[in-house]
């Protein structure tokens, strides 16, 4: 483990002459989705009104504290990051807390660090003489995993400090910050990005890596069946196959199908995902029929989110729509 | 001696039996100098730790297959000490963080980042970032995997993660988003009797068609489990024939058994013998959801419609309340008397 940790070979007495070059600092890989994270709160997509505001904060060299939240993918971490880079330059690294979810966050790290943290008080002039904002930024990435007891110890930091820090909260789930918390700061709700934006963005990148990507354009991306395969979507036909399965009342068949799908490896959560709008949209079915499917739909993708059994749930399902549809 | 299972695994890419087209993408995708984070998902046997292996071979060469195995030790924030095997090459580090149980977070925070965070010295002649795997990624906890998203965005420069899970229903969502998904689905059943056959033949044995048929039919098109038969089923008697028989998995006949008994009275005094049962399967280490899974198909079997339903829905309660639990056999037994008084009852009623 520690040579693992150490070097790449195992060989012995490789150390003089790799050393004496320093690799050329060549330009490390990096997948797109780093590579074309927002440098910079305008090339933030779709959020207008959230980017409006920062931009005036940036402007103004202030900032409130906040609180980001939407699903994931909107650009929460990117939008506060690149804001906090405009806003300090090159001091960006003294002056950022960063702490998410793989960081220890218990309520002592509130107590100890992120406190000691927030009562260093800030210059206002940099080393070069510009001015620059008197604060710190605490930004504490996906905040809703953040136990109740910990949230409650930053309460009161939160005030006190305010003259030289500010708190920067991102989730998913706003649900799961407790009020005292979201009052303190300003809401900030990413929304999901539209299609054409999407769209927009992807064909940027693509003239950025050069036109080999061109050919195929990216709405091509959006909409084949090999995106379906690589992002996990499973086939509609399995949808409806289920459905009519079900209708015809056959418990055996029923079985054989959801073995079926075991073996080809799909995941039930995510038949399960689409499946509910498979049943909303569908022309066939009457509203009792679709209430009682989704109620039942509902509880099953709670269990199974919760460690319940995948064979169990979705066998589960099949009974409660074979009932629901006679 | 090793077992045919690991004797005749493919070791490249190339060597693959089934899922080519796959086997050619992966492929393609080690040739690019860049590699994004993976999610192999499917069933148990349907071979993802085959392809992973291959993968990192591709990528690293047969440096790969030097591994070495330590026991590491963490210290939790409430000063527990966990002990965690792991497997490493000077390539890629292999790691079973649920071995932790509840407290695998400490491992995805320690480990994997120290492992993340440190660069590859001498990056001539090889990729610059190393790769950890993680297996049996779903039973990682909701904390663990929340720990794991941004450490996966942060240090990408240095760290590529192959994920192996069995069902991505448990991975939540932002993981999910975060690797490209490979599906890797269980082999069909000419697959498997083509690589039972060719595996006979390279160890000069002959083995009927029919025999081979039967043995995939146990086996669930799991691989694996099919190989294994197939080796014990020589053991048992050298030269094939056709109509040999093939020994079943003793926990499968025993579950049969006790879904029977169940059928068959249901009465306290049963509740209680049935308990014994369970008990032993416990003990010999049947996983719980297995239990589950078994005794539910044996007993529908010979039941209406809404009696199925009904022993669905309790089912998939008790079953989901046992996943939360830490006691097992509560909520079995408690499934059992649910299903003997919905059974009894309506059996009452109808007659």
């Amino acid at each position: 483990m520690q040579a693992f940790l150490k070097t790449g070979k195992s060989t012995a007495g490789t150390g003089d002459k790799s050393q004496g070059a320093p690799a050329a600092r060549r330009k490390l890989p990096a997948p797109w989705v780093e590579k074309y994270r927002p440098r910079n709160v305008d090339d933030v997509v779709e959020q207008s009104e959230v980017v409006a505001v920062l931009r005036k904060c940036v402007e103004g060299g202030d900032l409130p504290n906040m609180l980001l939240y939407g699903p994931p993918g909107t650009g929460k971490t990117s939008t506060i990051l690149a804001a906090s880079r405009q806003i300090f330059g090159d001091m960006f690294k003294d002056r950022i807390l960063e702490l998410n979810a793989s960081d220890e966050r218990g309520i002592n790290v509130v107590r100890t660090k992120i406190k000691n943290f927030s009562q260093i008080s800030a210059s206002s002039v940099r080393p070069d003489g510009k001015p620059c904002p008197p604060f710190k930024i605490i930004i504490l990435d996906e905040a809703d995993s953040m136990t109740h007891a910990a949230q409650s110890a930053l309460r009161r930091t939160m005030e006190k400090e305010s003259r030289s820090t500010r708190f920067c909260l991102i989730c998913n789930y706003v649900s799961r910050i407790i009020v005292p918390i979201t009052s303190r700061c300003s809401k900030f709700r990413f929304k999901a990005l539209g299609e054409d934006k999407v769209i927009d963005r992807l064909k940027y990148i693509c003239e950025m890596e050069g036109s080999c990507y061109r050919l195929k354009g990216p709405e091509h991306v959006i909409n084949t069946a090999d995106l379906f395969e690589m992002s996990g979507v499973i086939p509609e036909y399995y949808l409806e196959d289920y459905l009519e399965i079900c209708r015809s009342g056959n418990y055996q068949r029923l079985e054989q199908f959801v073995r079926e799908i075991g073996f080809s490896a799909y995941s039930v959560g995510q038949m399960m995902e689409q499946f509910v709008e498979f049943i909303v949209d569908h022309p066939g079915l009457n509203d009792p029929q679709k209430a009682t499917i989704c109620d039942k739909l509902g509880e099953c993708c709670f269990r199974l989110q919760d460690g319940g059994s995948e064979y169990l749930q979705i066998m589960d399902l099949g009974c409660c729509i074979i009932l629901a549809l006679k | 001696m090793a077992l045919w299972v690991d004797k005749y695994r493919p070791r490249e890419l190339s060597k693959l039996d089934f899922h080519k087209d796959q086997a050619a993408n992966l492929r393609n995708l080690c040739k690019q100098s860049d590699f994004p984070h993976l999610m192999f998902y499917g069933p148990s046997g349907a071979g993802k730790k085959t392809r992973i292996m291959c993968l990192l071979r591709e990528m690293y060469g047969s440096g790969v297959e030097r591994l070495r195995s330590e026991t590491m030790t963490f210290t939790t924030p409430s000063n527990r000490k966990v002990e965690v095997m792991t497997v490493s090459s000077n390539y890629h580090l292999e790691v079973n963080p649920s071995d932790a149980g509840m407290y695998d977070r400490t491992v995805v925070i320690d480990l994997i980042k120290q492992v993340a965070q440190t660069h590859q010295i001498e990056i001539s002649g090889q990729r610059e970032f190393k790769v950890i795997v993680i297996s049996e990624g779903d039973e990682l906890t909701k904390d663990a995997q929340h720990a794991l998203r941004r450490t996966m965005e942060k240090y990408v420069a240095t760290c590529r993660i192959i994920i192996s899970v069995n069902s991505t229903s448990r991975i939540i969502p932002a993981i999910r988003s975060r690797c490209l998904g490979i599906r890797v689905a269980a082999p069909n059943e000419t697959e498997i009797v083509s690589i039972l056959q060719n595996t006979c033949k390279r160890e000069g044995l002959a083995l009927p068609v029919e025999l081979a048929k039967r043995v995939v039919d146990k086996s669930e098109r799991n691989l694996r489990r099919a190989l294994l038969m197939l080796e014990a089923a020589k053991v048992a008697k050298a030269p094939f024939t056709a109509n040999q028989e093939i020994p079943d998995l003793d926990w499968q006949v025993f579950l049969r058994e006790t879904a029977s008994q169940i059928i068959s009275e249901q009465t306290p005094a049963k509740l209680e013998k049935i308990r014994e049962r369970l008990y032993e399967l416990l003990t010999q280490g049947v996983p719980p959801n297995l239990i589950f899974r078994g005794l539910v198909e044996q007993l529908v079997n010979n039941c209406d419609m809404s009696i199925k339903a009904k022993t669905l829905e309790f089912a998939t309660e008790y079953e989901h309340r046992m996943q939360s639990g830490a006691k097992h056999i509560f909520h079995l037994e408690a499934f059992v008397a649910q299903f003997m008084n919905i059974y009894k009852s309506s059996f009452l009623s109808w007659s």
